[in-house]
């Protein structure tokens, strides 16, 4: 079992609901793609290539002003309930953790972690660096993310290319290597049926949607990634500012769409609400897809102050641990355990009676 | 799985499309999802980045037929290997397929040129002990490698004195 007491907050400090629109935006992450002069991309690399990038990354973070002491994870040493528990907490990819079926994480896989920002190295990328905040931040998550770029940058020797600027494995990467997304939850948008057109929208403004666990990942509980699609031919800040700007847009019309639905729906919504609360507070059994739809329909009744005395921040760490890598470890049960239905309904209960009564 | 549209043949692609305020995924054979303007080639199947990027480069791919054995000196890959699997080898591939990836780029991003930060790679001859450090901790490596022990006893000295 790795221990994520090393982390000082468990890496969740993005959860905490203490940020910009925290009610409407669950976190920010910016994440930048870089690779080093010299080894082949990790697909293609060998053994011996792999294992020796992580060197190189993990002699260059220990001696980087904003990176030294940070801790490290080897994915390719790790359980699969281990991987899985740092897929769930959004710390590292489904690729690095090498949770697809028949997967295993690459020789090399490993995560280094300092504060708010990540390192993933051997991903599709020899690094993939991350940045991470709570509720809407882009600036901040980009001022972390930036510094410990630089160092490394100055540490290792990057491929880059005049004219293509950073070199990635996969060419719709390239240029800045940069891909923010923002983390949303948009249920008043998906009850006032509107949601389709803000969707379409993003598309026509190079934005793309993306589902909770991001690349691949269904939509469920009215949580969607919003991020930029294209790297290359503009600058990080002009990147950062557009989808800053429709990222505001969206919040708007979904703080629009509450207000409709509150002026008039309000018996409907307060219905549809607290029934959902009825059912996390007295289900003896209950998937983690349910338990996020539900979920969602709570976390709207409480950034609309209709149920007293449930935090946001409650809310969302319930998303974390009913997931089933945590709520396994939590229990001391295995991730394949038949009862974890039984035993996620009595956490969501016990978490829900403590707080709301 | 049996396909939603015509009931008969199995089901090989999953179609997800966001119809005003539902998702709605449909199961389809590949002859009915051809039909709904689905590309199916295989490579789709096995990658969808990987269809995707051909689909992209199709342009290209007509003017310049005899390119896909195109090979990367430096990791070995070719222009094949890489419109399979959506991947490159190595940085070098950039300037080995220089113009099919300027081509490819524009269309994806709608410029190839980078406009972002400049990246200047540490020189050679720098002037922060760390990063003299790490390039030493390299060096010493490789000479280890290649049973150089001399150099490696030159280097560990080098590397005592800046530590």
């Amino acid at each position: 079992m790795i221990d994520l007491s090393l982390l000082p907050d468990g890496g969740m400090s993005w959860l905490d609901a203490s940020g910009p629109k925290g009610s409407i935006v669950l976190s920010t992450r910016i994440r930048l793609a870089r690779n080093l002069q010299g080894y082949a991309f990790s697909q293609r690399a060998r053994d011996g290539d792999r294992s020796a990038v992580l060197t190189r990354v993990e002699e260059a973070v220990a001696a980087s002003d904003h990176l030294s002491g940070a801790v490290t994870f080897r994915l390719d040493q790790l359980e699969r309930a281990d991987r899985q528990l740092l897929h769930e907490r959004h710390l590292v990819s489904k690729e690095l953790a090498g949770l697809d079926r028949e997967a295993r994480p690459r020789p090399g896989a490993a995560l280094l972690v300092r504060g708010p920002v990540g390192v993933m190295v051997n991903e599709e990328d020899h690094l993939r660096l991350h940045g991470m905040r709570s509720g809407f931040a882009l600036e901040e998550a980009y001022v972390d993310l930036e510094a410990a770029d630089a160092d490394l940058g100055r540490l290792l020797p990057f491929a880059f290319h005049p004219e293509f600027g950073y070199l990635t494995s996969c060419p719709t990467n390239a240029g800045t290597g940069l891909r923010a997304s923002v983390l949303i939850h948009l249920p008043g948008l998906v009850l006032t049926k509107e949601i389709g057109k803000v969707l379409q929208g993003l598309s026509q403004v190079g934005l793309t949607f993306r589902g909770l666990y991001g690349e691949g990942s269904e939509v469920v509980g009215n949580f969607f990634q919003l991020s930029n699609q294209t790297t290359l031919g503009k600058s990080e800040e002009e990147l950062l500012d557009h989808l800053g700007k429709i990222v505001r847009q969206v919040i708007e019309y979904e703080e629009q769409a509450r207000e409709v639905l509150l002026r008039d729906h309000e018996a409907i919504i307060a219905d549809k609400i607290w029934r959902a609360f009825g059912t996390l507070k007295f289900a003896r059994s209950i998937s983690f897809e349910e338990t996020m739809n539900l979920l969602s329909g709570v976390r709207l009744g409480a950034g609309l102050n209709l149920i007293p005395g449930l935090s946001v921040y409650t809310l969302n760490k319930l998303l974390i641990f009913t997931q089933p890598a945590h709520l396994a470890a939590l229990e001391g049960r295995s991730t394949g355990d038949p009862e974890l239905p039984t035993v996620r309904a009595t956490y969501v209960r016990r978490v829900l009676e403590a707080e709301a009564g | 799985m049996l396909c939603d549209s015509c009931k008969e043949r199995e089901a090989v692609i999953n179609l997800t499309q966001v119809e005003h305020d539902s998702k709605v995924t449909l199961h389809l054979c590949e002859q009915c999802a051809q039909a709904k303007g689905v590309e199916t080639g295989v490579a789709v199947l096995k990658s969808p980045l990987g269809g995707f990027i051909t689909a992209m480069g199709k342009g290209a791919t007509s003017v310049l037929p005899t390119t896909d054995g195109l090979r990367c000196s430096s990791c070995g890959g070719t222009l094949k290997d890489f419109r399979d699997s959506g991947r490159l080898g190595c940085a070098q591939c950039y300037e080995a397929f220089d113009a099919h990836l300027r081509d490819l780029l524009r269309r994806l991003h709608g410029s190839s040129q980078h406009v972002g930060e400049r990246y200047v790679v540490p020189g050679d001859v720098d002037t922060d002990p760390r990063r003299q450090l790490l390039d030493l901790r390299e060096q010493l490596r490789r000479a280890v490698e290649n049973e150089n022990f001399e150099l490696a006893a030159e280097l560990r000295d080098r590397i005592r004195v800046l530590e």
